[in-house]
């Protein structure tokens, strides 16, 4: 159903690092789920339409109108390291 | 009077207004009771110190009340129970919690969960499970499993949680208690931590079905912070049908083949002719697309959830690990250990179901199936007024029993997932109790009823009515089991 290389590739987009065990649980687990969710595959569903949201709504504006925002200090109060008024983080590069 | 535990909130309500009660005696015993939390239903509990001020109503008079950790509430601890979010102590309040300041309802404290609300036994909390008040060696559902238990277990008066598949019904049907989801859209998410955005709603857990509207009422309407909300036309007011002559409702044909335990199977018949005694009609309706929820939903609310918690990386708020290294290093061990192994679990099948390839197979399809599934819906309420079914096909199961099976756990959402895709509104109430396949002491059933999408008072006004009739007025002993 789903191979290791798979799970590995899903992992690296999904921004995890699975240890060994937890890959190889992976992929026994969601094998097993996705037999279930395959019944839906073989419905013919060509002509039907999706649903993404099911209240018909189209449009939602609001006034443009200033509204209250975050102060700066008050947003950066969660923040792991707050630096000089910024979120800091780590290169992207390695050194 | 009888012990001020033992009174629903509109009971408590009546005798303020009578005299018999005054609104600080109320709120005080309630926050008393909730120091005794012996179920771990409470992540943080309101000592109304300088902690709390941020979250302090402007008049306390209402009856104080138990909030899903899932809600952003100003400056006290809100982690959804996840490691990751741990310490976050947010800037502002949800609003739904500003609802119920607003409201005079003084707050608790901050209800055990499913991490982000992923799970249906609340074993998947990063802070330990929540212990089924009728018996702790049982889960009491989830997600919403602490705020179940809370009000089952007498350490609040009534709740408030979020439902996606079911989060709301299924607790509400293990602990023995009302819990109704609204329609999607009845009330706002803002501030509602994110799992799967096109599925999740707030909804009360209460005593009785009266509780749930009063409830409702503060709750709902339509909010230009969300801009799906859009609130219940005409308001919603406190049901008072005596019967149930001229409504029809629908069982599933297709839902009713299907694996239920005989206790809960014989709960339901028997609440299907008390129905009939109160001179409603039962008939059979066609849902023949029902069967294919569970696999729509578990590929659709992975699927929203996978983009959601993307937001979880290290650098805006919560916990962040790895610093050491470079940034995207730093992201994956965050995240790594950050999330618990359900939450990870579902981000690996929303990111594989919408990756390169497979969108179209899996995402794609499902969303087809959910208009199929609405579609059913709206054909079987062209004949009925509602659609029921139990609310689980068991009763509460042990603890442990299905954490190492993820579909096994899934598959106990069957009967209120459909709901939930079709986004109209459905209430569990409990119908009776029934003794656990395997034995051991009674426990409760639930009864679900569905209702077409804004039809909430149409709705409370029939599960009163049956309330009513059923007069379900067992509770849980204080070591657990049943005192009928």
């Amino acid at each position: 159903m789903i191979e290791r290389d798979q799970v590995l590739h899903v992992a690296k987009l999904a921004r995890l690092r699975l240890s060994e065990e937890e890959v190889e649980r992976m992929v026994g687990e969601l094998s097993g789920i996705l037999e279930h969710v395959d019944r839906i595959g073989n419905l013919d569903l060509e002509g039907d339409e999706p649903t993404s949201h099911v209240v018909a709504l189209e449009n939602v504006l609001r006034a443009d109108e200033p509204w209250q925002s975050l102060p700066r200090d008050v947003a950066l109060a969660s923040a792991p390291e707050p630096s000089e008024g910024a979120f800091r983080v780590p290169s992207p590069q390695a050194e | 009077m009888a012990d001020i535990l033992d009174l629903s909130v509109l009971e408590a309500h009546e005798a303020k207004i009578a005299g018999d009660l005054s609104p600080r005696e109320h709120v005080d015993a309630w926050f008393e009771a909730a120091g005794n939390d012996e179920l771990n239903a409470y992540l943080w509990r309101n000592d109304r110190g300088a902690e709390a001020a941020a979250i302090e109503p402007k008049e306390d008079w209402n009856a104080p009340i138990a909030v899903k950790d899932i809600f952003t509430t100003e400056g006290v601890p809100t982690t959804a129970a996840s490691r990751i979010l741990e310490g976050y102590r947010p800037p502002y309040s949800s609003t739904a919690v500003q609802k119920l300041l607003e409201a005079g309802l003084p707050i608790l404290g901050k209800t055990n969960m499913d991490e982000f609300a992923m799970g249906s036994s609340n074993e998947n909390s990063a802070y330990g499970p929540v212990l089924n008040p009728w018996d702790r060696t049982r889960v009491p559902g989830g997600s919403s499993g602490g705020s179940a238990a809370a009000v089952a277990g007498g350490l609040a008066p009534w709740a408030i949680g979020t439902d996606t598949g079911g989060s709301i019904r299924q607790p509400a049907a293990f602990c023995g208690i009302v819990g109704l989801k609204p329609t999607y859209g009845s009330i706002s998410r803002y501030g509602m931590i994110a799992f799967a955005s096109s599925l999740d709603q707030c909804g009360p857990l209460t005593r009785t079905v009266s509780d749930a509207a009063m409830l409702l009422a503060m709750l709902q309407g339509r909010d230009p912070l969300d801009s799906t909300s859009v609130g219940i036309e005409g308001g919603v007011s406190l049901p008072d049908r005596e019967n149930l002559a001229g409504l029809r409702f629908g069982v599933p044909a297709e839902l009713a083949r299907d694996a239920v335990d005989a206790g809960v199977r014989e709960v339901f018949e028997r609440t299907l002719e008390k129905i009939e005694a109160l001179g409603g009609e039962v008939v059979e309706v066609s849902l023949p697309n029902a069967e294919h929820g569970i696999s729509a939903y578990y590929v659709i609310a992975p699927a929203e959830a996978s983009s959601n918690l993307a937001r979880y990386d290290g650098v805006r708020y919560g916990m962040r690990a790895g610093g050491d290294g470079d940034l995207i290093e730093m992201y994956e061990t965050t995240r790594s250990e950050g999330f618990g192994a359900e939450v990870k679990r579902r981000i690996m099948l929303g990111t594989y179901a919408l990756s390169s390839g497979y969108y179209e197979a899996y995402y794609g399809q499902a969303q087809k199936v959910r208009t199929r599934i609405a579609e059913d819906f709206s054909g079987a309420f062209s004949a009925v007024d509602f659609v029921v079914t139990p609310t689980a096909p068991s009763v509460a199961f042990k603890l442990g029993e299905k954490t190492d099976d993820p579909l096994a756990m899934y598959l106990n959402d069957f009967f209120t997932v459909p709901m939930s895709l079709a986004g109209i509104p459905a209430i569990s109430i409990p119908a009776g109790l029934a003794e656990p396949e395997g034995g051991g002491p009674q426990l409760p059933v639930g009864f679900q009823i569905a209702a077409p999408a804004f039809a909430e008072q149409k709705l409370l006004d029939a599960a009163f009515a049956l309330e009513q009739g059923i007069g379900f007025d067992a509770r849980p002993t204080a070591g657990g089991g049943a005192d009928a």
